[in-house]
């Protein structure tokens, strides 16, 4: 407890003076505003009031997947590429498959920001991204290939299977050996591995990376407003990470 | 029907450092200019939420929208070129301030050796050493002559360095302000190459390290070493950018007007000038005529080419018969480089974009070449810029690309991995050039730019001697397990790289090998100006936009003397 006192006074510490350092910048209400934050956000970490953070209600939701099936298939799919293990939490409970399910519903799954204008040619690996399809359709035909291959090798659906079966057919998707329509399976699981990280460790307003326990593995402390006074430090500096929604308080 | 607005002294075409630069300067002379930005107004003001990795580094928050512009690419010529879809090796700017807003800040001088490269290698080495097909060429200007101007970006820029290079031109004074502070991750990479017997330095950095009043006024303030540098902007105003500099600058005259979403389609030109240039205004889908006395492309890289390209300005580069200027000597970089992983856990969360050291022993002509088949070289530098959780996944080798021990192994490592890694500077060579693309066509039904690129011998030689210096610093650092990068095989459009595009758009002494004359005045039509690394003829060991900045600078000063004399200024 003297040790825990102690690690939220000097980042308390830390956060003050690097307020200071930082009140001086812009001279107006933008570093007040995140001054004031800072303060707050060290309280919050402190244990009375963590437990009433927890009580706060989420309202995760599905916005592209319409049933179970694909979803389960999805979420086991991202827990065997980030499991749960003695570290901390996977993929399922860090929330990483609701994160796919919101990013498909959105611009990546759209491919908004990408140049989608025909003709399509399969190209050299070098060329990158050729497919004609958006990236919520190559996610739909990957998740029913990946319940197909499931059926078809083990009678189950894909998330009815054990891990080292689940782990064979990944591979198989990873390895190109799944013949998939207008995109390749490796370009498919290579999308599914990034968006499964990127749901682990996105900032946590994504819907994923759940009370940015996989910033806590991993030692990163999310949003910090500087390091201006410990970046000199010789020892590593273990600090409760942020979200950049602390801002919004 | 196009609809035809005021004439202006000067229009500048695109907002980022080099457009700010020249409408800075071309204001503050009293002439009228209007820059024109198919992207939107942004500023400090926007960047307060910025800490969030997956929205600016992932999703590419502050960069060019490809759904309605994009390139294409092949590795050579007998490929269909393809378009770039989606970014990968390098990020192209748009909105106010371009790249200058998500850019690191590493900022170099280019080497007095670069200016005069063909001329020095041959006096040194004799006339076989650089290979026929490689168009390694003089740029038609001296360090010398172009130092005042790298002071000048330096000054406006603040830039922070230590001035410890003992292989760096002449300088007429110090950097503006002092070097950032010298971390233990630093300190790691200045013992070993010092007891390696190289001269370490700090990188010079346009993340101050205090605050900076410039010569224009503007202040730019102390990095707070947030971590959050690349690819994103700076919500303290701390990261030198167009935005917080040249921009206001050019506004404060009274004579600066900035146009947004407003996409420059075409160079008008009637007889040995230029009348304006045509744009589409993004929102309205209105179509303009911009007439100006002076044309400045200050579109990065690809748009200057392509700009050029579409309106049938100067001679399309062929590598089949060897004739034209425009498109060649595109350049890109190579990275040789090595990783090395540690017991103890350090603070790689913690940086800025330019913070770092390194060594420019193996630049350059810095050392001895007669025994190797390559020429230049490369800056080696530890940065350190702030790890951040998605993208950093280092594990050792022979560890699976996921799962549990995949896990494990990210998690464990991420703080405890450190990289040396320099920037290899690469040869122009026949077969690398741009041009226009025949089959695919932008929003506005303009051709795409198409690339034709691949590494070269030279830069594999170059590559493989580098990555084993790069592997000796590492481990000489101490790092228990040290992976060299793989040798070098074709260019590969997606992995991100570096976004030092250069040539396409290059300056010379004569109007047979470049596209413009030394103040980056086109050699055809006297009143057009092309600015950017696109006039680089090769590229160099470091990032260009010091360079770029210089170059800016003395286009400015040029255009201000057209202005009143008129002519070609050589
Ligand atoms: C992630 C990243 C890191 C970098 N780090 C460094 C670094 O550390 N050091 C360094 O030296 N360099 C770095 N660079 C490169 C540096 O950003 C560029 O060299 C520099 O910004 C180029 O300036 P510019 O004015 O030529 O082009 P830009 O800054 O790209 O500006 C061009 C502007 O023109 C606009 N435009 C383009 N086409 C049109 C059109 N048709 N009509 C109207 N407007 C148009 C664009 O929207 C854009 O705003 C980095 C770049 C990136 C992307
Ligand atoms: S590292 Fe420094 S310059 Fe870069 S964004 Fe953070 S505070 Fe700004």
């Amino acid at each position: 407890m003297a040790e825990e006192r102690k690690k939220n006074l000097s980042r308390r510490d830390f956060l003050k003076t690097s307020g200071i350092a930082t009140g001086t910048l812009l001279g107006g209400g933008l570093i007040g505003g995140l001054v004031g934050y800072n303060v707050k956000r060290t309280n919050v970490a402190e244990p009375e009031t963590k437990t009433e953070a927890q009580k706060t209600e989420t309202f995760k939701g599905r916005m592209f997947f319409t049933n179970n099936k694909d979803f389960n298939t999805l979420s086991q799919a991202t827990e065997r590429i980030f499991p749960k293990d003695d570290l901390g939490p996977g993929a399922i409970d860090l929330g990483v498959p609701y994160f796919i399910d919101n990013q498909l519903a959105g611009n990546y799954g759209n491919n908004t920001k990408e140049y989608m204008q025909g003709p399509f040619f399969a190209g050299e690996a070098t060329q990158g991204y050729q497919s004609r399809l958006t990236r919520a359709e190559i996610f739909s035909q990957g998740i029913a290939k990946l319940n197909e291959e499931a059926t078809k090798r083990f009678k189950k659906s894909f998330s009815e299977l054990e891990g080292n079966q689940m782990d064979e057919i990944l591979t198989d998707f990873q390895k190109d050996k799944i013949k998939m329509t207008a995109v390749s399976s490796a370009f498919f699981f290579r999308l599914l591995r990034q968006a499964t990280l990127e749901g682990a460790y996105a900032d946590p307003i994504y819907n994923g990376n759940n009370n940015m326990d996989a910033w806590r593995m991993k030692g990163f402390p999310g949003h910090q407003a500087s390091y201006i006074n410990v970046i000199e430090n010789k020892e590593f500096q273990k600090i409760d990470p942020k979200s950049v929604s602390s801002m919004m308080h | 029907m196009a609809k035809t607005l005021d004439k202006v002294d000067v229009v500048t075409v695109g907002v980022g450092w080099t457009g700010g630069i020249i409408a800075a300067e071309c204001a503050k002379a009293g002439l009228k200019v209007l820059g024109l930005e198919r992207g939107k107004e942004r500023g400090t003001e926007d960047y307060l939420m910025v800490h969030d990795e997956f929205r600016y580094a992932i999703r590419y928050e502050l960069m060019q929208d490809l759904s309605k512009e994009t390139i294409t690419f092949r590795n050579n010529r007998k490929q269909r070129a393809l378009p770039m879809r989606q970014m990968g090796s390098f990020l192209l700017g748009e909105n106010l301030g371009g790249s200058g807003t998500h850019w690191n800040g590493h900022t170099w001088r280019f080497l007095p050796y670069d200016f005069e490269i063909k001329s020095m290698t041959e006096k040194k080495y004799g006339k076989d050493k650089i290979p026929k097909d490689y168009f390694v060429r003089d740029w038609g200007i001296t360090y010398d002559e172009l130092e005042p101007y790298f002071d000048k970006f330096e000054k406006t820029a603040g830039i922070s360095g230590d001035g410890k290079n003992p292989f760096e031109g002449k300088r007429s004074s110090d950097y503006p302000t002092p070097p950032m502070k010298k971390t233990p991750i630093l300190k790691k990479f200045e013992e070993a190459t010092t007891n390696l017997g190289y001269h370490p330095f700090m990188l010079p950095s346009a993340n101050l390290s205090e605050k900076y009043k410039n010569p224009d006024g503007e202040t730019i303030n102390a990095c707070q070493y947030c971590g959050f540098c690349e690819r994103f902007g700076c919500e303290y105003g701390a990261k030198t950018s167009p935005e917080i500099t040249v921009i206001p600058t050019a506004r404060k005259t009274g004579n600066y007007d900035i146009r947004f979403h407003a996409n420059v389609t075409e160079v008008l030109k009637k007889g040995d000038k230029v009348t304006g240039v045509k744009f589409i205004d993004r929102v309205s889908g209105e179509e303009f005529i911009q007439p100006a006395d002076v044309v400045v492309l200050t579109s990065y890289v690809m748009n200057n080419a392509k700009l050029l390209m579409v309106s049938g300005i100067g001679e399309q580069y062929d590598p089949e018969t060897g004739r034209g200027t425009l498109g060649k000597n595109y350049c890109y970089q190579i990275l040789p480089g090595a990783t090395g992983f540690f017991d103890e856990q350090m603070n790689v969360f913690m940086g800025a974009g330019s913070l770092g050291m390194t060594i420019d022993d193996f630049n350059g002509d810095n050392f001895d070449h007669s025994d190797l088949d390559f020429i230049h070289g490369a800056s080696l530098s530890l940065t350190q810029t702030g790890a951040r959780p998605i993208q950093t996944n280092p594990v050792p080798p022979d560890t699976p690309t996921w799962g549990a021990e995949f896990k494990k192994a990210s998690i464990h490592n991420y703080t405890r991995t450190l990289n040396v890694s320099g920037q290899g500077a690469s040869m122009p060579h026949k077969e690398n050039y741009l041009s226009l693309d025949s089959n695919y066509k932008d929003a506005y039904g303009v051709p795409l730019l198409q690339m034709t690129y691949n590494f070269t011998d030279q830069d594999k030689a170059l590559h493989k001697y580098l990555t084993s210096k790069t592997e000796e610093i590492m481990k000489e650092m101490g790092a228990k397990t040290v992976v060299p990068g793989n040798p070098l095989t074709d260019y590969d459009i997606v992995p991100y790289q570096t976004t030092h595009n250069v040539g396409g758009t290059t300056m010379g002494s004569e109007p047979d090998t470049s596209v413009v004359n030394n103040y980056l005045q086109h050699w055809d039509a006297e009143n057009l100006f092309v600015v950017g690394a696109g006039n680089f003829p090769h590229n160099s060991g470091y990032n260009p936009t010091g360079t770029v900045g210089a170059l800016a600078y003395r286009c400015a000063e040029g255009i201000i003397k057209y202005s009143k004399n008129g002519g070609s200024l050589v």
